[in-house]
């Protein structure tokens, strides 16, 4: 013992002895800590400040109480806006959620072949613009359209074409929660059932149906307030029919009438954090449902259910991707309906728009820009929030900072940017109409879904890695660098990806924020279609659709073939 | 060695430690002092404190109040980086992109020492645990005992003072934690590192400690050496958590003598009850004798052998003494016994317990097992 032990205690006091840091773990840590909380702060609390404190104020900038509001209440074009947006809210859920579950269903609960392909065409939708599939309405419903007499006189713009073009666009984000929510089932429960003979209405009735309660109220939460938010699709398909979305638009790009802008946001906001408190709520309740130990359902074939349900995912598959398609189609033809000749001539943009196509090179840097730095500052932010165990207090409101972004629409934070970054107090707005404020609005307006998903990547890793490397002296940014980055690679790319994605097809933060210089393809697609260039309007939606596209499979196929290579300690 | 027996120059003093999570307190006035070289156990049930003490003293969860001296030098307040330690969890918590050298090495890199150097002490370090030619793979790939003695070794290569080991043995199957249990304790040995080790697994205590903590909500029962904690229990708790106890309910007749029942016992200790005075006697299974039992033995009485249950090595009866209705004491037979006297359900035989093996608990001890 002797011998090997003084060697070690002469290893430990010369030849290993560390070296005394300049500045401790904890002060480089709660300096961190610090600067992520001013910087939520910065992007995401105070814009909403701003919003909330213009709604308080008249044009002068005097603080008026509620009175804003009661002029809102007592203005019936506005208060029929507000009727308007409930009801094609409304409407488009109550069509898009069953139809939403019955395909997830499919996907979770049958035999059907081709599923990878139906989930595929399902998420078509999120890879686009919400107003391309407006724009794909008109194309066939409109007054040119193909299958214009399928509309048997009905008016498309208004009601109709809004909540047709919404449903398509919120379908693929019904889906994703509903299929999340089946798919969380113990197949033990449904094995039980059947042992003792119950009938499969009553399974469906009493296991089914419960278990995925709670991802059908988050999914009519998250579909209403995706739609009475959206302002795309009613700007394209509207027509007159106003709702509050166009109405804050009117308010602050038309009349300059910012304080009721900040009201018709402040409305916005409520049924945005409704479902935000909800979707807390049932997601805990959720993970409550499925135990450690809950076994996975696997269906078992049965040729009516599943030839069934295959017919029903095809008509829906179907409709998705010919909507889209007769967009990038009609992008392509020469003169929509009656000369059906290919040519290039709709992109070239600069023929009806004067910025052409720069719209679309500045969409590009600024999704790449908030792709690359989004994805490392919300990483690393989840990682100080999560694994750093210095300074509690801070740590929190760092997160519920984080959080915050989910229960805000994408309209009313760009009123926020708009009333913080414009403001003549404020030093920062001299970046006001750079593409510096859109990059960090866009990391902003989709900061909550990535710090969650970069989150559930921490929290999977083994929670002493941070403890082991303390008692090797290793300090935490080390451990960071070598071995939680690394892990987490794969969430971190699926960041970036979903970042990029968003940051390119957004319109309704950024449309109060671009400048001369900065304008970006989605919104050239709105001057656009205003001036008539439908054509040109759906071949840049179909542009940014393409990169969209075209971005993912180059994740799939990156993360298949290259990264896997460096993640190899992952095979057994 | 015993708690009253203070150490000349403790390696690690804890004093007046407290720590609560909320409402619940955790550890509550813990002092302890672990002498160089030891190996000693923090014993007890799931949220007995163990873990909280053991992290406390590492300063991953710091105390709320209270001193921790680690060999000599007040570390209260410091972070684990600056306290001289090397930890192994039951999560093993091996990087699992890092193969196992570089886990190994993972301390001594940022020591700026040439690379040769730290490929030899990961040689050294992988041949001392019994792993000399796995370095290249990944821990993944390794068994769960391999990937426990990688931590061991990851633990081990910065050469510290203190070496924790929370419940290192407890994911793995029966055979490998005995087989791992003796290899820990021989390097343990070998290397001289004072060691603590946190576990709920007795017969782990018992076979690995110099010396055995014995906690319960909160606050040490007992300190002391394996035969000490096993034989002489201060408290029912330990009594009752440490190996199989009987415990009967009693009234002191004399110096020295209990009544349970109908049944007088004669004890060698009666922890000073007073005459009349309830008390609990206690007594484990494996003390009883049933070969030749003579009519002048101490503690003799004739028992109904009730239920058995086969555990292998040994049978487990249950005693049912007659002329005392609902006094059920257990008693343990050896194989050997068991064939040679014949011992079956239902029979009438002549069982003792001799004095030295039965303890006297008065009943209001804090923590009585139920």
């Amino acid at each position: 013992m002797s011998e090997i032990a003084a060697r070690m205690d002469d290893a430990a006091s010369s030849s290993f002895a560390v070296r005394r840091p300049l500045v401790s773990e904890r002060q480089v840590a709660g300096l961190l800590i610090a600067a992520l909380c001013v910087l939520l702060v910065v992007i995401i609390a105070l814009p909403l400040w701003s919003l909330l404190s213009k709604s308080v104020q008249n044009t002068a900038g005097d603080f008026v109480g509620l009175a804003n509001f009661w002029t809102y209440a007592s203005t019936p074009t506005l208060v029929a806006s507000l009727r308007n947006s409930v009801f094609v809210a409304g409407m488009a859920t109550a069509i898009t959620v069953p139809l939403a579950f019955l395909y997830a269903y499919a996907l979770t609960r049958s035999r059907m072949p081709l599923k990878g392909l139906f989930t595929a065409a399902a998420l078509l939708p999120i890879f686009a613009p919400s107003l391309l599939s407006g724009l794909s309405l008109i194309y066939i419903f409109g007054n040119q359209g193909i299958l214009k007499h399928w509309m048997m006189g009905a008016k498309l713009y208004g009601p109709i074409g809004i909540i047709g073009a919404e449903a398509l666009y919120t379908f693929p984000h019904a889906l994703l929660i509903l299929t999340t929510a089946l798919a969380l089932s113990d197949g033990r429960l449904r094995e039980a059932a059947e042992a003792l003979g119950t009938s499969r209405a009553r399974i469906f009735r009493t296991i089914t149906l419960p278990g995925a309660r709670y991802g059908l109220i988050s999914a009519v939460f998250v579909v209403f307030t995706l739609v009475i938010t959206d302002f795309g699709i009613p700007k394209v398909i509207g027509g007159q029919y106003s709702v509050l979305a166009t109405d804050a638009y009117r308010q602050v790009v038309g009349q300059q009438n910012f304080p009721m802008g900040a009201v018709v946001g402040i409305i916005l906001l409520v049924p945005a954090v409704l479902a935000f408190l909800i979707d807390r709520r049932t997601q805990k309740r959720q993970s409550a449902l499925l135990s450690a130990r809950a076994v996975p359902y696997e269906p078992k074939p049965d040729a009516a259910r599943d030839y069934g349900l295959l017919a029903f995912c095809l008509l829906v598959a179907g409709a998705i991707v010919a909507t889209y398609g007769v967009a990038a189609w009609g992008s392509f033809v020469t003169y929509w309906p009656y000369n059906l000749k290919l040519t290039l001539n709709n992109y070239d943009f600069a023929a009806v728009e004067p910025t052409g196509w720069d719209g679309y090179f500045n969409s590009l840097k600024l999704a790449g820009l908030t792709a690359v730095i989004g994805s490392v500052v919300i990483f690393c932010g989840a990682y100080l929030i999560e694994k750093v165990k210095a300074f509690p207090g801070l740590r929190g409101f760092a997160h519920f900072l984080a959080m915050l972004p989910m229960a805000v629409p994408g309209l009313v934070l760009g009123l926020g940017y708009v009333f913080f970054f414009n403001a003549s107090w404020n030093p920062l707005s001299v970046f006001y109409g750079t593409l510096t404020v859109l990059v960090i609005n866009s990391i902003a307006h989709f900061f909550t879904v990535a710090h969650i998903t970069a989150l559930t990547s921490l929290k999977q890793l083994d929670h002493e890695f941070e403890a082991v490397s303390a008692s090797l002296k290793v300090p935490f940014w080390t451990t960071f660098r070598r071995v939680t980055a690394p892990i987490c690679m794969p969430a971190i790319l699926d960041i970036a990806v979903y970042l990029f994605v968003n940051a390119m097809t957004t319109v309704s933060a950024v449309i109060f924020l671009y400048g001369a210089d900065t304008k970006l393809a989605s919104i050239s697609i709105v001057h656009m279609d205003e001036a008539g260039a439908v054509a040109s309007a759906a071949a840049m939606a179909t542009v940014i659709m393409a990169t969209a596209i075209g971005v993912k499979i180059l994740h799939v196929v990156l993360d298949r073939f290259v990264f896997s290579r460096l993640q190899s300690w992952r095979r057994r | 060695m015993t708690a009253s027996q203070p150490i000349a120059s403790p390696f690690l003093r804890v004093r007046g430690l407290n720590k609560s999570f909320g409402a619940f307190r955790a550890l509550k006035d813990i002092d302890l002092e672990v002498a160089r070289g030891e190996f000693v156990c923090f014993l007890g049930p799931s949220g007995c404190g163990k873990t909280t003490l053991l992290r406390a003293i590492a300063g991953l969860d710091p105390q709320d109040s209270g001193t921790i001296e680690i060999a000599g030098r007040d570390v209260s307040q410091a972070p684990p980086s600056q306290r001289d330690f090397g930890i192994v969890f039951q999560s093993y918590a091996l990087f699992p992109n890092l193969t196992v050298a570089k886990n190994v090495g993972y301390g001594l890199v940022n020591r700026s020492r040439p690379r040769a150097e730290i490929a030899a002490r990961v040689t050294e370090l992988l041949e001392m645990v019994g792993l000399p030619d796995q370095g290249q793979k990944f821990p993944g790939q390794l068994s769960g005992g391999q990937q426990q003695r990688v931590a061991l070794a990851r633990a081990l290569a910065t050469s510290p003072g203190l070496l924790l080991l929370d419940e290192p043995l407890s994911a793995l199957d029966a055979k490998v934690r005995i087989h791992l249990r003796a290899q820990i304790r021989d390097l343990q040995q070998r290397l001289g590192v004072t060691t603590i080790m946190v576990t709920h697994d007795q017969e782990e205590a018992l076979a690995m400690a110099d010396r055995i903590v014995v906690m319960n909500h909160g606050v040490i029962e007992q300190i002391g050496g394996p035969t000490e904690i096993y034989g002489a229990p201060d408290t029912p708790f330990v009594a009752d958590f440490v190996g199989h106890m009987t415990f009967l309910d009693a009234v002191v007749t004399g110096p020295k003598t209990v009544r349970v029942g109908a049944l007088d016992f004669v004890v060698a200790d009666d922890a000073g009850a007073a005459v009349g005075s309830q008390v609990r006697l206690a007594m484990r299974p494996e003390t009883v004798r049933a070969r030749m039992v003579d009519e002048a033995a101490p503690n003799r009485f004739e028992a109904r052998i009730g239920e058995l249950s086969f555990l292998g090595s040994f049978c487990r009866a249950t005693l049912e003494p007659t002329g005392s209705s609902g006094v059920r004491i257990s008693a343990d037979f050896p194989a050997n016994e068991m064939r040679d006297l014949e011992i079956v359900e239902g029979q009438l035989r002549a069982v003792s317990f001799p004095p030295e093996a039965l303890r006297v608990f008065a009943p209001s001890a804090p923590g009585a097992a139920s």
